[in-house]
C-alpha cells in the first residue's frame, strides 16, 4: 500500500472540516428543536404537565398526537431517501444542496426526531413525585419544566446527545455521497471509487476516534452531573 | 386551619371503560389551629386522595376546601399557587430532587416565591439547623440515609414559613427507630413554630405518638374522628381499640369480663388494686396496655371478675363513678 500523506493530510483535513461543519450546524439546531418537541411530548401527554393547554385536554392530545405522528413519519424514512425528498427545500432555504451547509438542513431534519424521542425517554424517567412536591409548592409549569423534569434528567439528556451525535456523523457520510463533502464523501470517492485504501482506512480510524471520543466526554459528563 | 365540608372526589373510567370510582363519598372534617391531625385508614380507603384535597394536587368532584380562611375551591390557578406557599407537604418517598444538594433542595420552594439568593441560603441554614442537619447542607440526597432524607423534605416544607403542614406517610418507609425521631421532631416543631399538621398514615403507632386528634377513614367516608383522648373514652371507639389491641383471651364460663378505659390522672390510680381490696374479689387480668398518648397517659386493661354480673354490680358501679368507662363484654346474670 503506497501512503502519500503529503497529498493525503490536506484532503482529510479539509473533509474533517466540512464533517463538523455540516454536524455542528446541525446539532445546534437538533438541541434546541429536540428538546422542546421531547418536553412536548411528554408534557401534552396524560397526566403531563400541559395536558390541558388553554384547559382543554383535547387541544393537548391533539399536539401530543400530531407531534408524535410528524415525528414517527421523520424516524421512519431512511436517511438517504429523506435527504433526496428534502433537496427543494434545502434549496429553497440555502439556495443549493451542494455543500456542508446544505447538507445540515436533512441532517437537521432527521437528528430532531431521534433526538426529541431520546428526551422523551430521559424525561419520562423522572419521578412523578418530584413533579407533584414541585405542585404543592405552588411551582408554574415553566418551573417544573426547567427546574424538575430538564434537571433532574441532564445526565441522561447528554447521554442522549452524544448518541444523536453518534448517528449524525453516520448520516453525514450518507449526506457524502450526494455532495456534502466530508469525511464520508472521502472514503467513498476516494477509497471505494478509486480503490485507494490508505484512504478508506485512515477515515474508518478518523471515524472510530471521534465517536470514542464524542462516548467517552459523554459518559465523563453525564457521571459529573448524576448525583444519584 | 382546614375545614373540609362535604368533599367528593370521583374518577371517571378511563377511556370509557370500567366504572366511576368514588375515592371519597363525602368527607367533613376540621383541623383546629396548632393541632396535630391524623388521619389513618387501610390502603385504598381514601386517605391519600383526602390529603391531596387539601392542597388541590387533586381537585375534589365537590365540597370545599377552607384552609387559613380562603377557600381554595374557588381559587384561579395564580392565586391556587399562592396558597399553596402557605401549605408545606411532606412525601413518604421524600421527592428531593437528585441534581440539589440539600441546601438547594430546601431553597426550592423559596425560589418559587421569588426569595433573593442571599435570604434563601439564610432561611435554608436556618430550617436545616431546625431539622438538625446544618453540617450536610452541601451534601447530595443519595448521600443521605432515609431519616436524613425525610428532615430534608421537612426542612423544605417548613422553609416558606407555612401555617399547615401536611404529611403523606411521611414514617411509613422509614424503620421503626427513624420513624420515632422524624415524630419526635414533628411535634417539636409543632411545639416550637404552632404549624397546625394534617397527616395521613395506617401506622397506629404514628397517632398515638403525637397526634392529638384523630379520625377514621373506611370507604372514602370518615367512620369516627375527634380528640384522641376522648376517643379513647368512646365507647366501641375502632381508633381506641386499634390503639390498644388486648388480645382475643376471653374469661372462664360464668365470671363477667369488663373492658376499662383510663387516662389522665386515674391512670396513675391502683384503681384495681383497690377493687380488689374492698369488695375481696379476685381479679384477673386478662390484657392491658398503657402508653403515652399525645402526652397523656392512658390505657386498657381488660379485667376478669368472678361471679356473675349481678354479683359483680356494686364493684363496676364503683369503677364508673370514679371516672372510667367500662364496657361488659361478657357476662352471666
Amino acid at each position: 500500500m503506497n501512503v502519500n500523506w503529503v497529498t493525503m493530510v490536506p484532503i482529510l483535513t479539509k473533509a474533517l472540516g466540512e464533517t463538523f461543519q455540516m454536524i455542528g450546524i446541525a446539532l445546534a439546531f437538533t438541541i434546541v428543536f429536540g428538546l422542546l418537541v421531547g418536553v412536548l411530548l411528554v408534557s401534552t401527554d396524560e397526566g403531563g404537565v400541559y395536558e390541558s393547554p388553554f384547559g382543554s385536554r383535547r387541544l393537548g392530545s391533539i399536539i401530543h398526537s400530531v407531534l408524535g405522528f410528524i415525528v414517527n413519519i421523520g424516524r421512519s424514512l431512511p436517511f438517504i431517501i429523506l435527504m433526496v425528498v428534502l433537496i427543494p427545500f434545502t434549496r429553497l432555504i440555502i439556495g443549493t444542496f451542494i455543500g456542508p451547509t446544505a447538507a445540515a438542513v436533512p441532517l437537521t431534519i432527521a437528528a430532531i426526531p431521534f433526538f426529541a424521542r431520546l428526551v422523551e425517554i430521559a424525561l419520562r424517567e423522572v419521578d412523578q413525585g418530584l413533579i407533584e412536591a414541585a405542585r404543592s409548592m405552588g411551582a408554574r409549569r415553566g418551573t417544573i419544566i426547567w427546574k424538575v423534569l430538564l434537571a433532574e434528567a441532564r445526565p441522561s439528556i447528554v447521554l442522549a446527545l452524544s448518541t444523536s451525535v453518534i448517528s449524525l456523523l453516520n448520516y453525514s457520510a450518507i449526506a457524502g455521497t450526494i455532495g456534502a463533502g466530508g469525511i464520508g464523501d472521502i472514503a467513498i470517492r476516494y477509497g471505494y471509487q478509486r480503490y485507494d485504501n490508505a484512504y478508506l482506512f485512515t477515515t474508518i480510524v478518523i471515524l472510530i476516534v471521534i465517536v470514542q471520543v464524542v462516548q467517552l466526554v459523554a459518559s465523563a459528563v453525564a457521571r459529573t452531573l448524576s448525583r444519584r | 386551619m382546614i375545614t373540609i365540608t362535604d368533599l367528593q372526589k370521583s374518577y371517571p373510567p378511563r377511556n370509557g371503560r370500567g366504572t366511576t370510582v368514588e375515592a371519597l363519598k363525602g368527607i367533613d372534617l376540621t383541623v383546629a389551629d396548632g393541632e396535630i391531625f391524623g388521619v389513618v385508614g387501610q390502603s385504598g380507603a381514601g386517605k391519600s386522595t383526602l390529603l391531596r384535597c387539601v392542597n388541590l394536587l387533586e381537585r375534589p368532584t365537590s365540597g370545599t376546601i377552607t384552609v387559613a380562611g380562603q377557600d381554595l375551591t374557588t381559587l384561579g390557578e395564580a392565586e391556587l399557587r399562592a396558597a399553596r406557599h402557605g401549605i408545606g407537604m411532606v412525601f413518604q418517598h421524600f421527592n428531593l430532587l437528585a441534581s440539589r444538594t440539600v441546601a438547594e433542595n430546601v431553597e426550592f420552594g423559596l425560589e418559587i416565591t421569588g426569595v433573593p439568593k442571599a435570604a434563601r441560603r439564610a432561611r435554608s441554614a436556618e430550617v436545616l439547623d431546625l431539622v438538625g442537619l446544618a453540617d450536610r447542607a452541601s451534601a447530595y440526597p443519595s448521600q443521605l440515609s432515609g431519616g436524613q432524607k425525610q428532615r430534608v423534605g421537612i426542612a423544605r416544607a417548613l422553609a416558606g414559613n407555612p401555617k399547615v403542614l401536611l404529611s403523606d406517610e411521611a414514617t411509613s418507609s422509614l424503620d421503626p427507630e427513624t420513624t420515632l425521631s422524624i415524630l419526635e421532631l414533628l411535634k417539636d416543631l409543632n411545639h416550637q413554630l404552632g404549624v397546625t399538621i394534617m397527616l395521613i398514615t395506617h401506622e397506629m403507632e404514628v397517632v398515638k405518638r403525637i397526634c392529638t386528634s384523630a379520625a377514621l377513614i373506611e370507604g372514602g367516608r370518615i367512620v369516627e374522628s375527634g380528640n384522641v383522648i376522648d376517643l379513647l373514652n368512646t365507647p366501641k371507639s375502632k381508633i381506641a381499640h386499634a390503639l390498644f389491641p388486648l388480645g382475643e383471651s376471653r374469661g372462664a364460663p360464668g365470671n363477667t369480663v369488663v373492658e376499662i378505659m383510663f387516662a389522665g390522672h386515674l391512670a396513675d390510680e391502683p384503681i384495681v388494686g383497690r377493687m380488689s381490696r374492698e369488695y375481696g374479689i379476685d381479679v384477673n387480668i386478662l390484657g392491658a396496655a398503657v402508653e403515652i398518648v399525645s402526652d397523656h397517659r392512658v390505657g386498657r386493661m381488660r379485667l376478669e371478675l368472678p361471679g356473675s354480673l349481678d354479683s359483680n354490680e356494686r364493684p363496676i358501679e364503683q369503677l364508673r363513678a370514679s371516672g372510667l368507662y367500662v364496657e361488659v363484654l361478657e357476662a352471666t346474670r
